[in-house]
C-alpha cells in the first residue's frame, strides 16, 4: 500500500534561510501520526506544504498521490487543514460557520443537513449552534475547527497545534475524536510542542530545528534508552539542590523536578553508582521508571544541559523583609456582569515556586495580573513583598520582576539598548547600571549578539535575554507568564536551571501555566476553574488525592482532569 | 533628570530612529508632499486658452485682443467666427472662456458709451471659471469696455488691491499652511501608533509592571513626540522661506513658542487615540478619523466665517485652527505678540485639557 503522504527531501527556504533541511518520511492512512517539535522547528511550514499552501524549494511531496506543487486543486479536495488560528469566522455563529465551511467546500444543499448533525454530534457541539465561535472556550474552538475541517469529508486530516489553548479535558476529548477517525481509516497529521503527546500518536516524525531527528513508533524511540530512567525519591527538602549536582554528574544525561522527586536519565553504559550516591547523601533512594518520549528527545539532542546556575551564583541571597512575599485576600475581580476572579485567597510563601494553573479562561491570568499589579482588584486585597499595589505601587513594583510568554522585548532596539533601556526604567544610574548591564551579559553570554535585535536571537538567547531584562533590578519575587509552553526542551531545562538556582537564593517564584510539566517544578499549586480556586497543594499531594484502584500513578494531567471534574460535579449537585 | 524617564524618552526616540522604514516614513513623505501639494494644490489659473468671437475691426478691439493675448494666464487664443462655434467649444471643454466682441464695441469706445463685451466661462470649472472671468473683466474694462459676465450684472469698477500677499502668490499661502497640516500629521501619527504598538507587541505590559507611573508614561512617549515634531516643523519652515522664497515678517521666537504647545495639544489627541486603541491598525484609522475633521474646520480651505455658528464653535476646538493664524500672520503679516498670545491661550487649553486625558486613560488602564 503507498502511503497517504510521501516527503521526499523535502527542503524549504524563506529568503535564503532554511527552515526543512531535506525531510524524508512517509505518512500511513489509518494512523494517527503526530508532527512533534518545539516551536520553530518547521512543523508549520510542513503542515502547509502538505496542505498545499506552499510548494517545497526543493524535494518532492506527494498527497494521496497528488503532487503538492502542480496539482493543489487535487488536494484541495481530499484534505482537511485545520491551522493554528484564525481558521474560525469569530463573529459568526457555530452554525453560520459550518454553513459557511460547507458553502466554501461546495457541500449538496440537501445533504449538508444531515452532514452537520453528524459533525455536531461527532464534536458535541450541538448545544452551542447559536452561539458565536468568539465567544467559544478554546476547546470548543477547536472542536468546531475539526468539524469544519472535516465537513469534505477528508481523507487527510491535517491539524496544526490543535492542543495548544486547551484545557486537558477538552484535550482529551480531541484525542478521542481523531482516535476515532484514523480508526475509520483516515490519515490524520497532530502537529505538536508538547512531547509527551507524541507518545499517544502510533507513529511520529520529530523535528527539531528543521531537520528530522527521528521517524517511526515513538516506543522505538524511548526503548534506546530503556534502563536509564530512574527517580529519585524521598528526597530531603532541597530536591533543587539535588537536582542541580545530579545535572553536574557525568553519568547523568538529563534531569527534571517532579513534584517532590527528581527524575535523571543516565548516559549511555553509564552506571547508577553516582547517582545512588548522591540520593543517598541527602536520604533519598532511587527506583527505576518507564522511559518517556521526551527523556528520548533529549538524549537524541545530546543530552540537557547542567545544572549549575552561573546566574544563581552571582545573585546575592533575595532580601525580603516579610516571610510571606504574596499575598491575596478575597480577591475579586468583574468585568460588568462576567466575575473573572472570584473570592480568591492564598499565601505565597518565600523562596517558594508557586504555580497557578487552570484551563482557558478560569480566571488564572486575571488572577496573576491583579498580583503583579497590571489590574486593579474590585474587591479584597494583594499584596507584595508586604505592600499593597494599590498603596505603594513604586514600591511594590521595584520588589518584583515580570517575564512573559511573549518575552515583551522591544525588537526594534538592540540587545544592548534593552538591557539599557530595562536598567534605566527601574531606575538604576551610573556605575551600578553599567555593571548590573556587564554582569547581565557575561551571566548569559551575550556579548556577540550586542548590536542584534532581539527578534533576531536564537530561541535560547531570547529567553535568556527576556530573563536578564527582568532580573537586572534584582527583585525578590519574579513572575513568570508561561515561561516555556512550546519551548525546546533543552532551552526549557536551562530556564528552569536558573530559577532553581534563584530559589535556593531565596527568590520567590509565581507562575501561570497550563504545561503540566511546569507545574511538576512547583512547590505548591493553586488550581483555578470558573474563576474559583478550587485545590491548593504540592503537586505529589494533588496526584495523591485523585489516586484510585485503577490509576495507581496519575500524571499532573490526570489530577487536573480529575480535580475539574469534581468540581462540575459539585456544581451540578448544587444546582440539582 | 529622572533616569526612568530618561530610559523610556531614549528608548522611544531609538525605536523610530534605528528602524530604516520608520525613520523614512517621518522624512520623506511629509518632505515630499510638502513639495508636490505646495506646486500642485494651487488656486491660480494658468495655461487658459480662450475662444474669441470677433465681430468688430476697431481699434478697441484690436486692444483688447492684444491685451489679452499678452496676459501671463493665457496660452492660446483660438479665433472663431459664429456664436455657435463659441459656445460648442465651452461645451466641449475646449476653452475655459470665451469672449464675444459685438460689432459696435470700437463703436462705443470711441462715443464714449458704455461698451459691452460678453464673457461665457465655463460653470462647471467653477472657481478656475470665474477667476478666469475676474481677469478678463479686469482687461476689457482696462481698454474702456464693460465686460457682462453669465447672466450677472456688470460689476462695479473696483481697483482691487490685496494686502500682505500683494500678487496673490497663492504658494505664499499653502506652504506654511502645508508645513503644519503635515507637522499635526507627524505628531498624530508617532504618538498615536506608540502605546497602541506596545499593547501589540505585549510591552506594554511589561512596562506597567515596572515602577513607572503613569504621568512618567506620557511624559516618556510625549517628549520624542516633541522632538520629531519640531525639528521637522523647523525643516519645513526652512524649506518655506529658503527654497519657496516665502517671506516671513513676524518674530521667530514667538513661532517657534507656539509650535511647541500646537504639538504638545496634538500629542496629547494622539496619546488618547493610542490608548484607547488595541492595534495600530484601529489607531491609524482613529489618526485618520480625528485629522481629517480637524483640518476641514480649522479655516485651511475655506474660511471658518463662512461655517455655520455651530461648526465655528467647534473649529475652536481644533488646534490647527489657531496655529495656522499664528503661522500665516507670523509669515506674511508680522503678527504682533498680543495677537499671537490671543490664538495661543486657546492651543495651551487643548493641550492641557488632552494631556490630562492621557494621563488619565493610562491610568484607568490600570484597573
Amino acid at each position: 500500500m503507498s502511503a497517504a503522504i510521501e516527503l521526499r527531501g523535502v527542503i524549504k527556504e524563506f529568503d535564503g534561510a532554511r527552515a526543512l533541511h531535506g525531510l524524508d518520511g512517509d505518512i500511513q492512512a489509518g494512523q494517527l501520526t503526530g508532527l512533534v517539535g518545539p516551536d520553530g522547528a518547521g512543523k508549520t511550514t510542513l503542515m502547509r506544504i502538505m496542505a498545499a499552501l506552499m510548494s517545497p524549494t526543493s524535494g518532492s511531496v506527494r498527497v494521496a498521490g497528488h503532487d503538492v506543487a502542480t496539482e493543489a486543486s487535487g488536494i484541495h479536495a481530499v484534505v482537511g487543514y485545520m491551522p493554528q488560528r484564525f481558521g474560525l469566522y469569530e463573529d459568526l455563529s457555530v452554525m453560520e460557520n459550518l454553513r459557511l465551511y460547507a458553502q466554501l467546500r461546495g457541500v449538496e444543499r440537501n445533504s449538508a443537513e444531515s452532514k452537520f448533525a453528524e459533525l455536531l454530534r461527532f464534536t458535541g457541539l450541538a448545544p452551542f449552534t447559536a452561539r458565536l465561535a468568539g465567544k467559544l472556550s478554546g476547546g470548543m474552538k477547536q472542536k468546531l475547527g475539526l468539524a469544519c475541517a472535516l465537513m469534505s469529508g477528508p481523507k487527510i486530516l491535517l491539524l496544526d497545534e490543535p492542543s495548544v489553548g486547551v484545557d486537558p479535558v477538552s484535550r482529551r476529548d480531541l484525542w478521542a475524536m481523531v482516535h476515532e477517525l484514523s480508526g475509520e481509516g483516515m490519515a490524520v497529521v497532530w502537529s505538536t510542542a508538547y512531547l509527551d503527546e507524541a507518545e499517544r500518536c502510533q507513529a511520529v516524525l520529530l523535528l527539531n530545528q528543521g531537520k528530522l531527528e527521528f521517524s517511526g513508533e515513538p516506543h522505538d524511540l524511548t526503548r534506546r534508552i530503556s534502563g536509564r530512567s530512574f527517580r529519585i525519591v524521598d528526597v530531603d527538602r532541597d530536591r533543587r539542590g539535588l537536582l542541580a549536582e545530579a545535572l553536574e554528574l557525568p553519568s547523568v544525561r538529563d534531569g527534571v523536578i517532579q513534584g517532590a522527586s527528581v527524575r535523571v536519565v543516565l548516559a549511555q553504559d553509564a552506571s547508577r553508582d553516582q547517582v545512588e550516591q548522591v540520593a543517598t547523601r541527602r536520604s533519598g533512594r532511587i527506583e527505576p521508571v518507564a522511559p518517556r518520549f521526551e527523556d528520548a528527545f533529549v538524549d537524541l539532542l545530546g543530552g540537557g544541559p547542567g545544572g549549575h546556575s552561573v546566574l544563581a551564583d552571582k545573585m546575592p541571597m533575595a532580601h525580603l523583609d516579610t516571610e510571606v512575599s504574596v499575598t491575596c485576600r478575597n480577591l475579586t475581580k468583574r468585568f460588568g456582569d462576567f466575575v473573572a476572579t472570584d473570592n480568591v485567597s492564598f499565601e505565597v510563601r518565600k523562596g517558594e515556586v508557586f504555580g497557578l494553573l487552570g484551563p482557558n479562561g478560569a480566571g488564572k491570568s486575571t488572577t496573576f495580573k491583579m498580583l503583579c499589579g497590571l489590574l486593579k482588584p474590585t474587591a479584597g486585597e494583594a499584596k507584595v513583598a508586604g505592600l499593597d499595589l494599590r498603596h505603594a505601587p513604586g514600591e511594590a513594583k521595584l520588589r518584583l520582576g515580570y517575564m512573559a510568554q511573549k518575552f515583551s522585548l522591544y525588537g526594534l532596539l538592540s540587545v544592548q539598548q534593552n538591557l539599557e533601556f530595562f536598567s534605566g526604567v527601574y531606575g538604576l544610574s551610573g556605575a551600578q547600571r553599567r555593571e548590573r548591564i556587564e554582569e547581565m551579559i557575561e551571566t548569559f553570554d551575550l556579548k556577540r549578539y550586542l548590536s542584534t535585535s532581539p527578534d533576531m536571537l536564537p530561541f535560547g538567547f531570547k529567553q535568556r535575554l527576556a530573563l536578564a531584562c527582568a532580573l537586572m533590578h534584582r527583585p525578590p519575587v519574579l513572575f513568570l507568564d508561561e515561561p516555556t509552553s512550546g519551548v525546546d526542551p533543552i532551552t526549557r531545562r536551562e530556564f528552569w536551571s536558573h530559577i532553581n538556582g534563584l530559589v535556593r537564593k531565596g527568590v520567590t517564584v509565581m507562575v501561570t501555566t497550563h504545561f503540566m510539566d511546569e507545574a511538576e517544578y512547583c512547590d505548591r499549586v493553586a488550581l483555578m476553574y470558573r474563576s474559583r480556586l478550587i485545590a491548593l497543594d504540592s503537586p505529589d499531594a494533588l496526584k495523591a488525592s485523585v489516586a484510585s484502584a485503577e490509576l495507581p500513578d496519575p500524571t499532573m494531567e490526570d489530577a487536573f482532569i480529575r480535580l475539574i471534574e469534581s468540581a462540575d460535579a459539585a456544581e451540578s449537585r448544587k444546582i440539582a | 533628570m529622572n533616569t526612568r524617564l530618561k530610559a523610556q524618552i531614549v528608548k522611544e526616540l531609538l525605536s523610530f530612529l534605528r528602524d530604516p522604514k520608520s525613520r523614512f516614513m517621518l522624512i520623506g513623505p511629509p518632505l515630499m508632499q510638502l513639495l508636490i501639494f505646495s506646486f500642485a494644490a494651487t488656486l491660480e489659473v494658468q495655461n487658459v486658452d480662450v475662444a474669441v468671437f470677433n465681430e468688430d475691426n476697431g481699434r478697441g478691439s484690436y486692444e483688447l485682443l492684444s491685451q489679452v493675448g499678452a496676459a501671463s494666464f493665457v496660452d492660446e487664443i483660438i479665433p472663431v467666427t459664429s456664436t455657435a462655434h463659441l459656445a460648442e467649444l465651452v461645451n466641449r471643454r475646449k476653452v475655459l472662456v470665451a469672449l464675444h466682441i459685438p460689432a459696435d464695441f470700437s463703436r462705443n469706445i470711441a462715443a464714449g458709451r458704455p461698451a459691452r463685451a460678453q464673457v461665457l466661462a465655463d460653470g462647471r470649472r467653477g472657481n478656475s471659471g470665474q477667476i478666469a472671468l475676474s481677469y478678463l473683466s479686469s482687461v476689457i474694462t482696462r481698454v474702456g469696455g464693460e465686460a457682462s459676465g453669465t447672466g450677472s450684472d456688470p460689476a462695479p469698477l473696483a481697483a482691487v488691491r490685496n494686502w500682505f500677499n500683494p500678487n496673490l502668490t497663492y504658494m505664499w499661502f499653502i506652504v506654511p499652511a502645508l508645513g503644519a497640516i503635515l507637522t499635526m500629521l507627524i505628531a498624530l501619527l508617532v504618538t498615536a501608533l506608540s502605546i497602541a504598538r506596545e499593547r501589540e507587541l505585549g510591552t506594554f505590559d511589561q512596562l506597567l509592571v515596572s515602577p513607572a507611573t503613569p504621568l512618567e508614561i506620557v511624559i516618556g512617549k510625549m517628549v520624542p513626540a516633541l522632538i520629531i515634531g519640531v525639528v521637522l516643523a523647523t525643516v519645513m519652515a526652512a524649506a518655506g522661506i529658503l527654497l519657496f522664497r516665502v517671506p516671513f515678517s513676524g518674530s521667530y521666537p514667538l513661532l517657534f513658542l507656539s509650535l511647541i504647545v500646537f504639538i504638545l495639544s496634538v500629542v496629547g489627541v494622539g496619546l488618547v487615540i493610542s490608548s484607547i486603541c488595541q492595534t495600530q491598525q484601529q489607531a491609524i484609522l482613529g489618526v485618520f478619523a480625528v485629522a481629517v475633521p480637524t483640518i476641514l474646520i480649522s479655516g485651511f480651505a475655506t474660511p471658518v466665517e463662512n461655517m455655520p455658528l455651530a461648526l465655528q464653535y467647534l473649529a475652536q476646538a481644533s488646534p490647527l485652527k489657531h496655529y495656522l493664524i499664528i503661522v500665516h500672520g507670523s509669515f506674511l503679516k508680522a503678527l504682533p505678540a498680543s495677537e499671537v498670545f490671543a490664538n495661543l491661550w486657546p492651543l495651551a487649553v487643548i493641550a492641557a485639557v488632552t494631556l490630562s486625558a492621557a494621563v488619565v486613560i493610562v491610568r484607568r488602564r490600570l484597573q
